[in-house]
């Protein structure tokens, strides 16, 4: 039973992780109906961009906390930056293109901001280091779940609660249902469209890098090639708990992070991959628009 | 009474297709104007183009609204034309289905508030103010349509007569000086488009001028102050309805004409081109 529940918080880590990328993907997608390939790229750059800042702040001696709480900022307006700029130069210009191509420059963006981080680091692995400090309350608890484990979960589910307020109850977040419902009507009652784009780009980032420096910090290295494994994975969550729906991709990450945890722990972990993607086959089979997804009516 | 819009010699040109030729058309403060014309006379273009969907290939579109005199419209995108003060229906209904009644008129306030990321994170005194006034001028204007009893409604579940009437809820919020209505009573049974004349009657003694696209001939003959009439992209008549509905050059447009006239008629279009 142990054995089980450690098991169950280590999935629900990684399924948080997932989740906090595949919120990205999935508001993007729910916008303007484009995969985000370059998402994954960009919580790279958050969890670089976490490294540098920290690696600065701990030379001048600050305490633990407060450095993850710094770099998570800085990091989460950087890659906000990126992901803002990328936007702007990848996708805006392709707004009336047929749908492929803005896909084709979301892959050459992704392969792009690769290698840049690949010139511009390193193609080493970098020893990220431990920001997340061990609670004593959670002392009684540390052979289940550790206090990392313990602040991405809970991390994870504070950002999911506030982003469903946000979109349901803030003029901007209603600006971003009414676009992502009918765009030229919301463009005809006064919605700048762009710029609630824009915006849902920066948040999504946020939420990446948000998701790449708690990772990092849990698993201790960092690398210019993590954003794209992750970021198949939160691509997986996305698709598997309904693209465009928001609570649908923290579902489709638990889900995801679960399967993998259980299919290492009990199975091998080898075969994690297997069952998290045969887990995508099965459930696109029952239910083709995923866990949550809404079925798209045709009009006749 | 001065001129809310003003038109001035627009067209609207696809490539070869000339679907609009040399527009001169105005609307004064308080008017109910009405624009008909047979199918494909350009009607929704001509909405289209004043709205900043399309760019006009010529011409100048002038809005004087909100203290400013003279604002040109043309080459202003669509949020910002709204944002200017005109607002518009779609002839097909285009609400934010998913969304409640209510929200979908809070949703057209939008151009009208101000608060972005930062308040919605500050939560500070002022976005709380602002986002009450949008949520009280909403409902009075739900109020006013008489859509107050479906407030908390998902919009896809209204009838089909209120969802039309929601959508000149919706436009009513973004507080246009002038309502451009696309074919509002399109698939209305007579109640309904009896109720609708008497909303469109109450909004223009309010003072809301409005520019309607209307096949019923009976809503746009009770309704109207004046009238214009499109026929191939081109004004052929204007006038009080009482003048419209004697003019023969309408007669032709809606009838057809007989065999000499459409002979006379071909060969001066041969000549056009």
């Amino acid at each position: 039973m142990d054995y089980f529940i450690e098991l169950f918080f280590s999935g629900l880590t990684r399924g948080s992780i997932y989740a906090l990328i595949a919120l990205g993907y999935t508001m993007v997608y729910g916008i303007i109906g484009l995969i985000n390939f370059a998402h994954g790229e960009i919580y790279m750059i958050g969890a670089f961009t976490a490294y540098i800042i920290a690696s600065v702040l701990s030379i001048y001696g600050f305490p633990a906390l407060s450095i993850i709480i710094l770099a998570g900022f800085a990091a989460a307006i950087w890659a906000s930056a990126y992901g803002y700029t990328v936007e702007k130069i990848a996708y805006k210009p392709l707004r009336h293109a047929p749908r492929l191509s803005p896909l084709i420059s979301a892959i050459g963006m992704s392969i792009f901001l690769q290698n840049y981080v690949l010139l511009a680091q390193t193609s080493d692995f970098l020893a990220f280091p431990e920001l997340i400090p061990d609670f004593d309350f959670m002392e009684p608890y540390a052979d289940k779940v550790g206090s990392t484990d313990m602040v991405i979960i809970v991390t994870t589910i504070v950002v999911m609660i506030a982003l469903t307020f946000f979109i349901k109850m803030t003029r901007i977040g209603k600006a971003m249902r009414a676009t992502s419902q009918d765009r030229t009507m919301a463009r005809l009652i006064g919605i700048n469209v762009d710029k609630v784009i824009s915006v849902t780009f920066v948040i999504g980032s946020a939420l990446a890098a948000i998701g790449g420096i708690l990772i990092a910090s849990h698993i201790g290295q960092i690398n210019f090639y993590i954003g794209f494994i992750a970021g198949i994975k939160a691509f997986t969550a996305a698709v598997l708990g309904g693209i465009g729906s928001i609570p649908g991709a923290v579902l489709g990450g638990f889900v995801l992070g679960l399967t993998e945890s259980f299919a290492t722990g009990y199975v091998s972990s080898d075969y994690e991959d297997v069952f998290a993607f045969s887990l995508l086959v099965l459930i696109l089979i029952f239910k083709p628009s995923g866990l949550l997804g809404r079925e798209e009516v045709e009009k006749v | 009474m001065s001129a809310i819009l003003k038109v001035k010699n627009l067209s609207m040109r696809f490539g070869g297709v000339v679907a609009l030729n040399a527009l001169d058309l105005e609307i004064h403060e308080g008017e109910i104007v009405a624009l008909i014309g047979p199918n494909g006379a350009g009607k929704t273009t001509f909405f289209n183009c004043v709205t900043g969907i399309y760019k006009p290939t010529e011409g100048d579109v002038l809005l004087t609204a909100r203290g400013q005199e003279n604002i040109r419209l043309n080459g202003l995108k669509p949020n910002q034309v709204a944002s200017k003060g005109m607002a518009r229906t779609f002839q097909n209904i285009r609400l934010f289905q998913s969304m409640s009644v209510l929200e979908n008129v809070m949703i057209g306030r939008h151009c009208r508030t101000k608060a972005y990321i930062l308040g919605a994170i500050l939560r500070n005194k002022a976005t709380r103010d602002e986002e009450q006034e949008t949520i009280e001028k909403s409902y009075a204007i739900l109020k006013k349509i008489g859509l107050e009893k479906y407030v908390n409604e998902s919009a896809s579940n209204l009838p089909y007569g209120a969802q039309r009437r929601l959508e000149i809820a919706r436009a009513l919020a973004t507080e246009p000086s002038l309502l451009l209505l696309d074919e509002p009573a399109a698939g209305m049974n007579p109640q309904e488009t009896k109720e609708l004349e008497e909303l469109i009657l109450r909004l223009q003694q309010e003072g809301q001028a409005i520019l309607l696209i209307e096949h019923d001939m009976k809503l746009v003959m009770n309704l109207s102050h004046r009238i214009y009439v499109l026929d191939y992209g081109t004004l052929i008549a204007t006038g009080t309805p009482q003048e419209i509905r004697n003019n023969p050059a309408v007669i032709k447009a809606y009838l057809g004409e007989s065999d000499d006239d459409s002979q006379h008629r071909s060969h001066k279009e041969g000549a056009n081109a």
